[in-house]
């Protein structure tokens, strides 16, 4: 014989609770549509509707108030298609409004789960308040007046983020033909089962009927369907290993330096100043150098400064911070402004600067040159190819080379800058 | 660490040596959000892993991962701050569900949404009190690419055989600035075996666990065994419960388990010089900066020691061990309230120890030189 979904029909809800037949008819459906109790993984949270777990033969998870949707996404993300299983998330109305974004979510990515929110009119378990599923006019503990505001509709909320089926149900009768259609759905289905709670409810609002309360505030009772595919997984191209794919750099050079030397590159945002960086620092490799590169730019990425900092060292370098660099490459204005404060703290080493520039204050050597007259898009490698010509400490054969490992010698016109050097 | 190999040198970042060491090691899933200064693992995490989810928050990303990993996945996620804040309660599920994961916590400048694009080591105190009741989470930090590579690999380790939520603790200038690296060091990473509860003969009790304090594990997508998995207090069955002796029991072992089994996980670097009576402790970015501080010294003449603590929670006896060998004691950390002498010491510090703290900059080898010879 096929064992029951439930261990026991004895359910340790208050009396006239809907719970207690929402859990009855749940289960009766699922039997019905032929899934063997461990087939199915029921997804709880923080509410009364949470203490049916103990109840189950199925595989049970009880989880977060309000995260019940989200915990059942991620399950049936783990899912394989042969595992054959389907994911029922229990949730109560206060639960469903702590964790609506995971409703909708869910709702929107056509999960293949079944989410039954357990719409009691409020917060039963913590003493009767009003949840963001009250409807307008309802008594709770902190509404004696009736609950001023209108009840989110879940379901013409999940219908529109794209769940493929969604219905509204009184919980009163026999609901398991309800349920079932709903847990039959290939995406994301919603069953919101209407009920009163019997403890708080009832009381604070005694004479009104399940019907009357949820017509009066306008939540028709039915079911809205989207055709919608059900999710699909779908994953951009992996890699096997992320090491295999980086350029190698191996030492092709003699060594130029023999000391550490702390270098700053800036200009602006869109001129290559990054790249360039880049460049040089692979330039430093490829002549046997330990080297360190960071970038730093305005969280705008695409205007302003953009400032990279590059170690050249023969050894190890550990510490790679630069207060008061040895040299400063500047192409504009932005860059200047950017790097100013440190300039001014330069006792020594050289500063380049693009001949358009208002000096700063500096007790650095200075270097005018115009590399912006290449084109403001080639100012920052015009920069390094000219500071590797003036100081030698990495060669400009370097820097070509590091451009070749980068498949990028055919984008920078190299003759022209060489023109422009020359000159 | 091997021979250096002329033929592998590379420009690389920490976040790209942690991703593919998580890959290697066993993790199979990337869930998250790009906040920055994380957003590189991010990126790598959405290349390298077999299954990659953007989720819409933080709070959503941990609650998937915890759906995952209940599928027998080891789910990884890389955040900061603002986003850790959030899944605070949700690494609680994990921990007391006992679902194993992984999550890189790249520091910056805080509080709050702080500097996004700043450095920091402002968050141990946080990772100290993150778990309600005081239990231990296990935190393994950085502080070198060769880390960025083994302790990634430690932490998949952690979350699988001890069957919880393990952090990556790391900072923004570890995983965004490149640096020249010579990819033969690298050892191999053995992938971490995740064992199975195997017996069909017997009842399955998902919560009973043996001598080792860690319960066998079984996935939800199976059909063998019930499966019941519970973040409130439970008994070995999984059944929510208010107090009884099982259930305390229960949530006592969870916070023995990682207090006993982290034992097998103390990592730490000792650079003991001999006659030495000053020591210099520094983790994570700060550890750099000591390096170069110690190698200066020495070269200057002068006996100094350095300790790089690299589990960090539960934090291990043997810091304070070594400590007491030492007449000078700096600890060095880019924070203003030196997180790691408050968890050794509390508010009972030492004479001897002093403190170099930094705040938006990372500390340099000079300042840690001057503290030594004040």
């Amino acid at each position: 014989m096929t064992q029951s979904m439930l261990k026991t029909q004895s359910l340790p809800y208050c009396k006239g609770c809907g719970h207690d037949l929402i859990a009855k008819h749940s289960t009766k459906a699922l039997e019905e549509l032929g899934f063997a109790p461990l087939d199915v993984i029921m997804v709880t949270d923080i509410g009364c509707h949470g203490i049916i777990d103990k109840c189950m033969n199925t595989h049970t998870v009880h989880g977060l108030h309000g995260r019940s949707a989200a915990l059942g996404a991620g399950i049936f993300f783990g899912l394989e298609e042969h595992d054959n299983k389907k994911v029922v998330v229990f949730i109560g109305d206060g639960g469903a409004t702590i964790g609506l974004q995971h409703i909708m979510e869910a709702a929107r990515l056509n999960l293949d789960i079944t989410v039954v929110v357990h719409n009691n009119f409020l917060y039963g378990m913590t003493g009767g308040q009003t949840s963001g599923l009250t409807p307008h006019g309802f008594r709770t503990t902190t509404s004696f007046q009736g609950n001023p505001f209108d009840g989110y509709d879940i379901c013409k909320l999940t219908h529109t983020a794209g769940a493929r089926y969604v219905s509204r149900v009184l919980g009163i009768g026999d609901i398991s033909a309800d349920m079932k259609k709903a847990f039959d759905q290939k995406g994301f289905s919603l069953v919101e089962v209407m009920e009163i709670c019997p403890s708080y409810g009832v009381k604070l609002n005694p004479k009104r009927k399940l019907k009357e309360i949820v017509e009066s505030a306008g939540k028709e009772v039915g079911e809205w369907v989207n055709e919608d595919a059900a999710f699909k997984q779908q994953q951009g191209e992996k890699v096997e290993n992320l090491l295999d794919k980086i350029p190698r750099v191996p030492m092709s050079f003699d060594r130029s330096l023999n000391t550490s030397k702390s270098l700053v590159l800036s200009g602006s945002a869109g001129e290559g100043v990054q790249l360039a960086a880049n460049l040089l620092a692979k330039a430093a490799m490829l002549t046997g150098l330990h080297v360190t590169q960071k970038g730093s730019y305005p969280v705008t990425v695409g205007v302003g400064f953009s400032t990279a900092e590059v170690n050249l060292s023969p050894e190890d370098i550990h510490f790679h911070g630069i207060s008061v660099p040895d040299m400063v490459l500047i192409t504009s204005q932005d860059g200047l402004n950017h790097n100013k404060s440190r300039i001014s703290q330069m006792t020594s080493g050289k500063l380049f600067i693009d001949s358009s520039l208002e000096l700063p204050e500096t007790g650095a050597e200075v270097i005018r040159h115009d590399f912006r007259g290449v084109g403001a898009r080639n100012a920052a490698i015009h920069a390094i190819l000219y500071f590797a010509k003036e100081t030698g400490l990495v060669t400009q054969e370097a820097i070509y080379k590091a451009l070749d490992l980068e498949g990028k010698s055919d984008k920078i016109p190299l003759d022209k800058i060489k023109k422009a050097m020359a000159g | 660490m091997h021979e250096k190999n002329n033929t592998n040198r590379v420009l690389i970042d920490g976040s790209r040596l942690i991703i593919e060491s998580l890959a290697r090691s066993g993790a199979d899933a990337f869930i998250g959000y790009p906040i920055p200064p994380a957003n590189l693992l991010y990126l790598y995490g959405s290349q390298r892993m077999d299954l990659m989810l953007s989720a819409p928050d933080e709070i959503t990303t941990l609650q998937w991962m915890a759906g995952l990993s209940a599928t027998g996945k080891l789910p990884v996620t890389a955040t900061s701050f603002p986003g850790f804040a959030l899944m605070i309660e949700s690494v609680n599920m994990a921990y007391m569900m006992e679902l194993p994961m992984v999550i890189v916590l790249v520091q910056r400048l805080g509080p709050a949404t702080g500097t996004a694009t700043c450095g920091a080591q402002g968050d141990l105190l946080l990772l100290n009190g993150t778990m309600s009741g005081g239990h231990p989470l296990p935190v393994l930090a950085t502080s070198s690419f060769d880390d960025c590579w083994e302790m990634a690999a430690k932490a998949s380790e952690v979350a699988i055989k001890l069957r919880t939520p393990v952090v990556l603790l790391t900072s923004k200038e570890e995983v965004m600035t490149q640096k020249s690296f010579d990819l033969a060091k690298l050892d191999d990473i053995q992938q971490t075996e995740k064992k199975w509860y195997s017996k069909t003969c017997c009842e399955y009790k998902p919560y009973k666990a043996g001598k080792d304090l860690v319960p066998d594990f079984l996935p939800v997508n199976q059909g063998n065994h019930q499966v019941r998995i519970n973040a409130s207090t439970h008994d070995q069955d999984g059944i929510l419960q208010h107090s009884n002796k099982e259930a305390m029991d229960n949530t006592k072992r969870l916070e023995e388990k990682v207090r006993v089994r982290m034992d097998d996980y103390l990592f730490y670097d000792l650079d003991e010089e001999a006659k030495a009576e000053t020591l210099v402790i520094a983790y994570g970015i700060t550890a750099a900066a000591a390096r170069d501080a110690v190698a200066r010294m020495r070269a200057s003449g002068k006996n100094v020691s350095l300790l790089t603590p690299k589990t960090l929670l539960p934090l291990p006896g043997q810091y304070a061990e070594i400590i007491k060998n030492y007449k000078q004691v700096v600890i060095a950390e880019e924070s203003i309230n030196n997180q790691l002498g408050s968890l050794l010491f509390g508010q009972q510090m030492p004479g001897n120890i002093t403190f170099v703290g930094k705040m938006g900059k990372m500390i340099a080898p000079e300042e840690i030189i001057k503290e030594v010879r004040s």
